[in-house]
């Protein structure tokens, strides 16, 4: 069980990691889109589609942390002190975004400046996100467990790839999330902004799946060595499959299955990309078993886990429920 | 190890994001129960009434609450940015700590706020009571958790250190490490007295200007009986926490009290300017033997001196010594206008007398004060170590450039200021709308009282 346990959490790091993802992404989408709003109204509705559960989305950011801190200490302290600046122009803009969603409808006169403030934070937070992706893909230099590098090593041509790919794949997210959630006026907005963001979303994804193998020998190995290519060739296939079945759901105005596609395809392009980390927690050269928390750690907090996830599963399930629907134009505070 | 210089600019930031975000929750924690309290008193009455305060203060507690969510994110990375070496070697304790506060916390309170918030026409009035009811567990179970972590840094028990990394050796022993049960109590009684208090003043608040009459009656009474009872024990709790500060951290105890020799029957110093570099007290008032009275319980019982331990082992001794004093001072205040309302209890004395409606107003924000000055007491006062005795806080900090740490910390500060004054300024706005009358269909099937037309309605 023992030298399972790093495996498990690096497993269950990695669920947490993707469920914010795909959670957040698409809350984080709505604020990439709000700039096509046509009206404030409009974005009153953008914004309602998610005001009921934007907080719960957002906690599985807090379960990554900390569950990484309890986990593999090592690697939480590296990572964050490494990415010291895009960590807090993510921290910034979440604020700022977070904020947004209260005051916004709480504001008269200043409703214009709320909404800016939601969709700057939303950009920053979607960027700063694909950006610290990008450099954790990439590596980080380390000796001795200690973070060796300056405050700007992440900047380079590939994160600011990712980074970009990030806000983009968002976008996707929120637009279908909107197809799904809204009707009208706002539902037509969604499809046309949804088409060419799909083009987009798999070109970058094409573009970063290109250049990973040349980013070091260690992901070339992992992907093209003795056979691997072989057992691994079903993602990119299928992230082909499912980005045609998308277009298709797209053009043929499925309400639904444009945002349950996205999630897959965003869902796939993200298990390729923590392939090339295994089995690193950071590359290259912090392994999961050398900063992984003693078995006295990682099993009390698993004990926990294993009982708690699917009780947050359970109620986050009936929390959407009940907010099921469309949203109307009026829903929300009163 | 970090320089100087960096580990002062982390501390700083440490300092200012923290105080940030403890205003918030000290607020929310109450506010989630005070909600629940109103919400099982409307399903209980079917009075109007009832609905109409809960609607009011929902709102309130929303924008709060993002206030507190927002800023606590930052919190949980944190660690990682600026402490990397506490992360690194206390990370095996306190990230399964932190972890199970998300689990069993984080996301109830998350998941349910959007639920009791959004849409009440679509689950029943039961349903609602219990959403409810679980953010404001889900505020209790994060303070358990929380102070949990935080004790264990002031009183650790239950850990071994190898290579310098700390293990946890007993799980239970590390939870309700010695400091925690005392620190637990001493903390939500804290949050639910500021709450009180902010309630109590914004009805004085009404009753003064003679609008909201019936609700700001019933919430000022609701107010003193809370207080009445609350204030004497926490002022209990207080000095039962003092006991344990006296046991396990003894040079935080002589800071608090500014006492720099070792002696037996010492005084009670009501006040004094503690001079640091002559090791003494300058215009130092005091109340003999009370001093070891109140700590020891025993009027000639031994209260140990600054001056045991060499100098790089104190804390500064100022903030420790104000703080204290702003607290209790605040604790004391709040047991007269408690005591004092009680007395003018009967009908509607309470709102006749003026003065005691303009204390109750001025004592609004005391709670939060209180609450900052008892923080800054304690976390100032367990320095320079940040895991008492084990760990210096010089050690902890991130060896990174200072010009970050500089970025980071202007970042927050302006981007703080900023929301802060923001949410300040829609929390009064919304505090001087007042409740306001409740739409038909946010009523419970048999709550029959019709809706008062709005032409009317005061406001």
């Amino acid at each position: 069980m023992e030298p399972l346990l790093p495996v498990l959490w690096f497993g269950i790091i990695g669920f947490g990691v993707m469920m914010y993802v795909l959670m957040d992404g698409f809350v984080l989408g709505i604020g990439i889109l709000a700039p096509f709003s046509e009206s404030q109204p409009q974005l009153d509705q953008m914004m309602n589609t998610a005001a009921p559960i934007w907080d719960g989305n957002e906690t599985w950011l807090v379960l990554g942390g900390a569950g990484l801190l309890a986990a593999f200490p090592k690697a939480y302290a590296v990572m964050l002190s490494g990415l010291y600046l895009p960590v807090l122009l993510m921290l910034i803009a979440l604020v700022l975004r977070g904020v947004s969603f209260e005051f916004r409808f709480k504001a008269q006169a200043s409703k214009r400046l709320w909404g800016i403030c939601f969709g700057a934070g939303s950009i920053c937070a979607a960027f700063a996100q694909g950006l610290m992706l990008g450099a954790i893909v990439e590596g980080m230099p380390l000796q001795g467990g200690k973070y060796l590098g300056g405050p700007f090593e992440w900047f380079s041509p590939f994160s600011m790839l990712t980074g970009i790919a990030v806000v983009f794949g968002y976008a996707l997210l929120g637009s279908t999330w909107l197809i799904m959630k809204t009707s009208g006026e706002l539902q037509n907005i969604a499809y046309n902004l949804t088409r060419p963001l799909i083009a987009i979303v798999v070109a970058f994804m094409a573009l970063v799946s290109a250049w990973l193998p040349f980013l070091s020998s260690r992901i070339m190995t992992r992907w093209f060595e003795s056979g691997n290519f072989i057992y691994l060739s079903p993602i990119p296939l299928l992230a082909v499959l499912n980005a045609l079945l998308l277009w298709r759901a797209v053009m043929r105005r499925a309400e639904y299955a444009p945002f349950i596609l996205a999630l897959t395809f965003f869902g796939l392009g993200f298990v390729g990309l923590v392939l090339g980390i295994w089995p690193n927690i950071i590359p290259p050269s912090l392994s999961i078993w050398e900063a992984a928390a003693p078995p006295a750690s990682q099993g009390f907090v698993l004990v926990g886990t294993l009982i708690m996830l699917p009780a947050v599963l359970g109620y986050t399930y009936w929390s959407y429920s009940v907010f099921r629907g469309k949203v109307a134009v009026d829903s929300g505070y009163d | 190890m970090a320089d100087p210089e960096v580990v002062l600019l982390s501390r700083i930031q440490f300092g200012f994001v923290m105080s940030f975000h403890i205003i918030f929750p000290a607020f929310t924690i109450g506010l989630a129960s005070w909600l629940a309290f109103l919400a099982g008193a409307y399903l209980r009455t079917k009075r109007t009434l009832w609905r109409e305060l809960y609607l009011f203060w929902m709102k309130i507690f929303a924008v709060s609450f993002a206030l507190g969510v927002v800023s606590g994110i930052v919190m949980s990375f944190q660690f990682g940015t600026n402490w990397a070496e506490l992360s690194a070697r206390a990370g095996n304790v306190l990230g399964p700590l932190l972890s199970y506060e998300v689990l069993t916390a984080f996301f109830l309170e998350a998941t349910f706020l959007g639920v009791m918030l959004f849409d009440r026409r679509r689950i029943s009035p039961q349903m609602h009571f219990l959403a409810t009811c679980m953010v404001a567990l889900g505020t209790l179970v994060s303070t358990f958790w929380i102070i949990s972590a935080n004790s264990w840094m002031q009183t650790p028990a239950g850990y071994e250190i190898r290579d310098g990394v700390f293990h946890a050796a007993n799980w239970w022993q590390v939870i309700f490490n010695p400091s925690f049960p005392i620190r637990l109590t001493h903390m939500v009684l804290a949050a639910f007295i500021t709450t009180c208090f902010v309630i109590g003043g914004v009805s004085a608040i009404y009753l003064l200007q003679d609008r909201h009459r019936e609700g700001a009656m019933l919430m000022l009474k609701l107010a003193t009986a809370f207080a009445a009872i609350t204030v004497p024990l926490q002022i209990f709790v207080g000095d039962l926490h003092g006991l344990i500060v006296h046991e396990h951290q003894p040079v935080k105890l002589a800071a608090m009290e500014g006492h720099w020799e070792t002696r037996r029957g010492g005084p009670l110093l009501l006040f004094a300017v503690p001079d640091e570099a002559n090791e003494t007290n300058r215009y130092a008032v005091g109340i003999p033997k009370l001093g070891s009275l109140i700590v020891t319980h025993d009027l000639d019982g031994e209260i140990r001196g600054l001056k045991e331990v060499p100098p790089e082992e104190r804390p500064p001794v100022a903030p420790v010594f104000y703080g204290f004093r702003v607290m209790v001072g605040i604790g004391i205040l709040m047991l007269i206008t408690a005591f004092w309302s009680l007395l003018r209890w009967r009908g509607d004395r309470l709102a006749k007398s003026r003065a005691l409606l303009r204390t109750w107003a001025c004592m609004s924000p005391a709670g939060f004060i209180a609450v900052l000055a008892g923080w800054y007491t304690t976390e100032i006062g367990r320095q320079p170590y940040v895991i008492y005795g084990l760990m210096r806080t010089s050690e902890a900090a991130t060896a990174i450039d200072a010009a970050s740490v500089k970025a980071s910390l202007i970042a927050f500060a302006t981007v703080y200021l900023f929301v802060f004054v923001a949410g300040s300024y829609y929390l009064l706005k919304l505090l001087r709308k007042g409740p306001q009358p409740v739409a038909d269909e946010l009523r419970h099937p048999e709550d029959k009282r019709p809706a008062r037309p709005l032409s009317v309605a005061q406001g």
